[in-house]
C-alpha cells in the first residue's frame, strides 16, 4: 500500500513497491495518456515528471515516486505552451510518442526557456518518434520556448 | 505488372446506388448495393427500411460527421477524405467531425472490397467516389432548399453550408435537416454523370486545414488499442520461442511463476492457422505480474526446421536461386534481352542487397478480446480488419459473423498492423481463460516476432550500344513473398509466361520503371527458405523500397562508367516514348525540380563531399507518385557518412492537404534515411538478433539532416504520399557517397565499414 501524488491528487495503490509507475498510472488509474513503448527506458513514450524532472515511468518504481509530485500529460492541462505549439506546428502523426515528447519538452523549458537548437536536440534525443516527426518536434519546442519567453515579458 | 489499383468492379461499386435518407440522428448518405435489398430501392426507401452504409451524415446543428473506414495511423486520412467530401458538398469546414466505425463490411473500401489501409491508396482510390458522394449530397440539398424557399432549384447554389437563392435569400443545411429532406436515390449511371469541380474551383481541397486528429494526440486523450479496458479483464504477456518460426512447445513448468502474486495461468497456444508457432501466454491480474511470471516460466522447445537459418544462409539461397534461373517469373518482358545483350557494345552488372528490417511501431502489438454472451469483441487498432478477424476466427473456430472489431487510433502501422497475429494470440487465450484478456506484447516479443521486410537480393545487368545508349536491362529480384502469405488469390498476379504462375507483385513493383529501354526483362523469385523461416510483411513502401535501390544505383554506376552526368543520363531515358508517355515527363520534371533546388552542379563541393540523385515512380506503376531526391553527404576517411541535406520534390497531382503531404514526405524521407543508414535485423540461428531500441535503433532527432521539400500540385488526379519518399533516399545517398569519395556501396544498411572498404577498392 502506497500513496502517490499524481497531478495534485493523492492516489492509493496496493501494487508491490517495485512495480513500475507506468503500469499504475496507465492500467490501475487509467490515465492512458502515458504510453508503454519499450519497458527499458529506451524510447521515452512513458515520460512523466517527478518533481518537475522528466523521468521514464517504466524505470521508476512506486517506491521511487512515493514522496514526490508526479505529473502526467493529463496534468499539463491541454493549454500548456508546449501543447499549444504542438498543435500549431501540426506535429503528431500516429501520436503515440507525443505525450512523452511533450513531457520531455515541458521539463526542458521549465528550466531553460531559451534553449539553442543544439540544446533542444540534446534534451529530446532520448525520445523516439517512429513516424519521424522530428522536423516538427524541433520547431515546436523552439516555438513553445518563444511563447514562454513572451509570456514572461508580458 | 500489378493490377490492384485498377478501379475494378470487384467490390460491385459499378452497380451500387447512392442513397440519401433520413436516419435517426440526421441526413445519412451512402452507397448501397440494390441487389441486396428485397423489393427494390425505392420501395425500401418508401418504407424507410433500407440501411445505407453511411459515408457521412449531416446533423440538425449543421455539422457533418464523416465515417472513416480507414485506419488512422498518422497519415491523417480522415481529414483528407472529409476535405474531399466537403469540397463538393459546399460545407463550412469548421463543422466537420470524424468517426471511426466498428467493423462492418458496409465500410469496406469501395474499390478493394475490404477494410484495408495501405499502399498509399486511400486518397488515390477514393478521391473520385468521395467527390461524387459530396456532390450528390449538394444536389439533394439544393432541391430541398429550393423547395423550402419556394423558388426554382436552377436559381439556387450551395455555399458554406447554405443553399442560396439568386435573390440573396438562403437557408442553412442545419435548417433543412431539421425540417427533413426527401430521401433520394442516385443510380450508378447518375453518379457517373455528375460533373465534378475543376481544380481552380476548389475551396477546401488544397488548403492546409488543421488535421482533425491532432489535438487529441497532443493532450493524451487519443485512444489507442492498448488503452481499452473492460470489466473483469486479465492481462496476457506472450512468451515467445527462441526461433522466429517453426518451434513447438515441449514442456511448460510454471512452478516458479505460481509464486507471483496475481498469477492466473499459462496457456500454450495451438494455432491451427499457423500464424504463430511455439507461443505461450502467461495470464495474470496485472501486466507487471504477468511479466514477472513470464520471466519465471520454464519452457522447453523443439526448435523445428528453421533453427539453423541465418541472414548468410538466406542470402546464399537467394544467390543460388538467381544463378539457377529456373524459378524465375517474368514481371516485365519487353523485346529480347538475351539477343540485345549479345549484340551490346558494353555490358555491366551488379548485385544489390537489403538486410531484414522490422516495423517496430511504438505502440507494441496488443488486443483485448472477450465474449459478452452474444458476440466476440476485439479491441485493437488494425490496418486490415477484414483479414485479421478472419484469421482470428479460423484459429478460434468461431464464426466471423459473431465477431465485432472495435477500431482504434493506431500507434504506428507502417504495414505491421496489416497482420492480425495479436488478435489470434489474444483470442485463443481469452477462449481458454474464459475471461476478457488484454494481451500486450513486450517490446522484445514485438521485435523478434515482427513480420519483417524480407532480406532481398537483386542482380541487374545493363547493355549499351556504341553511343552509350542502354539497349537492354535485366533485373532479377529474390525475396520472401509477404503477400503470398495472406492466402488471398486476388492479391497475387499471374506471371507473364505461358504458365501464368501467381506471384507477389508487391515484391517487384518498381522494376517496371518509366525509363525507355527497348529490351527489358524483370523477374521475381520466391526465396522459399526465407518464406519458411522469416514470415514477412509489408513494410512501409514495400517493393519500391528495394527495387529502386537497385535501379537507381545501377543507373549511376552506368553513368560513371560512361563518364556521363547521372542527371542527363536519366533525363535522356525519360523521353515518354510509347507506354511511358505522361509519367516519364512528370518524373523528369520532378527530377529537374529537386536538382534545381539543390544547387546540383552549381556549387563547388569541398573534398569528401558530394551530391547524389535518384528519382522513383513508387508505389505502383498504375498508382505512381513522382518523387526525386538530391542527397548531399560528407564522408570521412573512416567511411563515416554525414548526410547533410535532402532536397526532395514530389508530384502528387493534387495535394488535398498540402501541409499533410509535407508531413508525410518529412516522415517518410527520414524513414528512408533510417533504413538506408541504421536499421538492420540480422537472422541468426533462426532468430532475429534484435530485442529493443538499443539493438534495433531507428533514427533519433540528432540524426535529422536539413530537408527541403517541393510539392508539385499540377491539377492532375491525387496520388498517395505516405510511402514513396522512403524509396528514393537510399539510392540518392549511395550515389552521393560515390560522388564524394568514389566508393560504391551495394548493401543496405550502408555501414562505415562498407564505405571504407569500397574507398580502398
Amino acid at each position: 500500500m502506497a500513496n502517490l501524488t499524481i497531478n495534485g491528487k493523492v492516489q492509493k495503490t496496493d501494487s508491490p513497491d517495485d512495480t513500475p509507475l507506468l503500469w499504475i498510472i496507465r492500467e490501475e488509474l487509467r490515465m492512458t495518456g502515458t504510453k508503454f513503448g519499450c519497458g527499458a527506458g529506451l524510447c521515452g513514450a512513458c515520460t512523466v515528471h517527478l518533481d518537475g524532472e522528466a523521468v521514464r515511468s517504466c524505470q521508476t518504481t512506486v517506491k521511487d515516486a512515493g514522496n514526490k509530485k508526479i505529473t502526467t500529460i493529463e496534468g499539463l492541462g491541454g493549454k500548456h505552451p508546449v501543447q499549444v505549439a504542438w498543435v500549431a506546428e501540426q506535429v503528431a502523426q500516429c501520436g503515440y510518442c507525443q505525450s512523452g515528447q511533450i513531457m520531455q519538452a515541458a521539463s526542458l523549458l521549465s528550466k531553460n526557456s531559451n534553449p539553442t537548437p543544439e540544446q533542444v536536440v540534446e534534451a529530446m534525443d532520448g525520445n523516439l518518434c517512429r513516424c519521424m516527426s522530428y522536423v516538427r518536434i524541433k520547431k515546436a519546442v523552439l516555438r513553445a520556448a518563444a511563447d514562454i519567453r513572451s509570456r514572461k515579458e508580458a | 505488372m500489378n493490377a490492384h489499383n485498377k478501379p475494378a468492379a470487384r467490390a460491385g461499386l459499378d452497380r451500387r446506388s447512392f442513397l440519401i435518407g433520413t436516419g435517426t440522428a440526421g441526413l445519412v448518405m451512402g452507397f448501397i448495393d440494390p441487389l441486396k435489398i428485397a423489393g427494390g430501392v425505392s420501395e425500401a426507401m418508401a418504407a424507410n427500411s433500407f440501411a445505407p452504409s453511411p459515408w457521412y451524415m449531416l446533423t440538425a446543428d449543421g455539422g457533418m460527421t464523416v465515417y472513416v473506414g480507414k485506419a488512422e495511423m498518422g497519415q491523417h486520412v480522415g481529414t483528407a477524405l472529409a476535405q474531399i467530401i466537403a469540397e463538393e458538398l459546399e460545407l463550412d469546414w469548421r463543422k466537420v467531425k470524424l468517426e471511426y466505425p466498428d467493423s462492418d463490411p458496409k465500410y469496406n473500401d469501395p474499390i478493394l472490397g475490404a477494410l484495408i489501409t495501405g499502399g498509399s491508396w486511400s486518397v488515390f482510390m477514393n478521391f473520385d467516389t468521395m467527390s461524387r458522394a459530396g456532390a450528390a449530397g449538394r444536389m439533394t440539398l439544393i432541391d430541398a432548399g429550393a423547395k423550402a424557399m419556394a423558388v426554382p432549384a436552377a436559381e439556387c447554389t450551395a455555399n458554406n453550408s447554405r443553399i442560396v437563392h439568386k435573390s440573396g435569400k438562403s437557408v442553412s443545411y442545419g435548417e433543412l435537416v431539421t425540417k427533413g429532406v426527401a430521401p433520394r436515390a442516385f443510380t450508378a449511371d447518375e453518379m457517373k454523370a455528375i460533373k465534378l469541380k475543376t481544380p481552380e474551383q476548389y475551396k477546401v481541397i488544397g488548403r492546409s486545414v488543421d488535421q482533425l486528429d491532432i489535438p487529441s494526440k497532443s493532450d493524451g486523450t487519443a485512444k489507442y488499442g492498448i488503452d481499452a479496458f473492460v470489466p473483469n479483464m486479465v492481462y496476457g504477456k506472450p512468451v515467445v520461442p527462441p526461433v522466429r518460426y517453426g518451434a513447438t512447445v515441449k514442456s511448460v513448468d510454471d512452478s516458479a511463476a505460481k509464486k507471483v502474486k496475481g498469477y492466473v495461468k499459462t496457456v500454450t497456444l495451438n494455432d491451427k492457422t499457423g500464424t504463430v508457432t511455439g507461443w505461450v501466454v502467461v495470464v495474470a491480474n496485472t501486466y507487471p505480474a504477468a511479466k514477472k511470471a513470464a520471466e519465471a516460466l520454464k519452457v522447453t522447445y523443439d526448435m523445428g526446421p528453421n533453427a539453423k537459418v541465418s541472414s548468410e544462409s538466406l542470402l546464399a539461397e537467394a544467390k543460388r536461386l538467381q544463378a539457377d534461373g529456373s524459378k524465375a517469373l517474368p514481371f516485365v518482358k519487353v523485346g529480347d534481352t538475351a539477343a540485345a545483350m549479345g549484340g551490346a557494345a558494353k555490358t555491366i552488372e551488379a548485385e544489390y542487397t537489403t538486410e531484414i528490417n522490422i516495423h517496430a511501431p511504438l505502440e507494441p502489438m496488443n488486443a483485448l478480446v472477450y465474449n459478452d454472451g452474444k458476440a466476440w469483441h476485439v479491441h485493437s487498432g488494425n490496418q486490415f480488419p477484414t483479414r485479421s478477424i478472419g484469421v482470428m476466427c479460423g484459429a478460434m473456430d468461431v464464426d466471423p459473423k459473431t465477431v465485432i472489431h472495435h477500431q482504434y487510433v493506431i500507434g504506428g502501422g507502417f504495414g505491421r498492423r496489416l497482420d492480425g497475429d495479436m488478435m489470434v494470440v489474444a483470442g485463443l487465450t481469452a477462449k481458454d481463460v474464459g475471461r476478457p484478456v488484454k494481451l500486450i506484447y513486450g517490446r522484445e516479443d514485438d521485435m523478434q516476432m515482427d513480420f519483417t521486410r524480407p532480406l532481398t537480393f537483386q542482380k541487374v545487368k545493363l547493355g549499351t550500344d556504341a553511343s552509350g545508349k542502354i539497349v537492354a536491362m535485366e533485373h532479377d529480384v529474390v525475396s520472401a513473398w509477404p503477400t503470398a502469405r495472406w492466402g488471398i488469390p486476388a492479391f497475387l498476379t499471374p506471371s507473364l509466361d505461358e504458365k501464368k504462375t501467381p506471384y507477389d507483385a508487391f515484391t517487384v513493383n518498381g522494376a517496371d520503371h518509366w525509363y525507355s529501354i527497348p529490351n527489358h526483362l524483370a523477374r521475381t523469385y520466391l526465396n522459399e527458405m526465407a518464406q519458411a523461416a522469416t514470415p514477412s510483411g509489408q513494410l512501409r513502401s514495400v517493393a519500391p523500397g528495394w527495387t529502386f535501390w537497385a535501379v537507381e544505383s545501377m543507373l549511376d554506376e552506368l553513368a560513371a562508367s560512361l563518364g556521363k552526368d547521372p542527371v542527363e543520363l536519366r533525363l535522356a531515358m525519360l523521353d515518354g516514348a510509347g507506354s511511358n508517355a505522361g509519367g516519364a515527363q512528370r518524373l523528369a520534371n520532378t527530377l529537374r525540380t529537386a536538382v534545381g533546388r539543390s544547387g546540383y552542379g552549381v556549387a563547388k563541393m569541398p573534398k569528401g563531399t558530394g551530391m547524389g540523385v535518384a528519382c522513383v515512380s513508387a508505389q505502383e506503376r498504375n498508382a505512381a507518385t513522382w518523387t526525386a531526391c538530391v542527397a548531399k553527404v560528407a564522408v570521412d576517411a573512416k567511411g563515416n557518412v554525414n548526410v547533410q541535406k535532402l532536397t526532395l520534390a514530389m508530384d502528387v497531382g493534387t495535394a488535398v492537404n498540402p501541409d499533410g503531404v509535407k508531413a508525410q514526405i518529412e516522415g517518410s524521407a527520414l524513414w528512408g534515411l533510417s533504413l538506408a543508414m541504421l536499421e538492420e535485423a540480422k537472422m541468426k540461428d533462426g532468430a532475429l538478433d534484435v530485442t529493443n531500441f538499443d539493438s534495433y535503433a531507428p533514427m533519433r532527432l540528432s540524426g535529422v539532416p536539413d530537408i527541403d521539400i517541393s510539392i508539385i500540385a499540377n491539377g492532375l488526379p491525387a496520388s498517395g504520399c505516405g510511402e514513396p519518399a522512403v524509396t528514393v533516399i537510399a539510392p540518392a545517398v549511395a550515389n552521393a557517397i560515390y560522388n564524394a569519395v568514389g566508393a560504391r556501396v551495394r548493401s543496405l544498411p550502408i555501414t562505415a565499414k562498407a564505405v571504407q572498404a569500397a574507398m580502398k577498392a
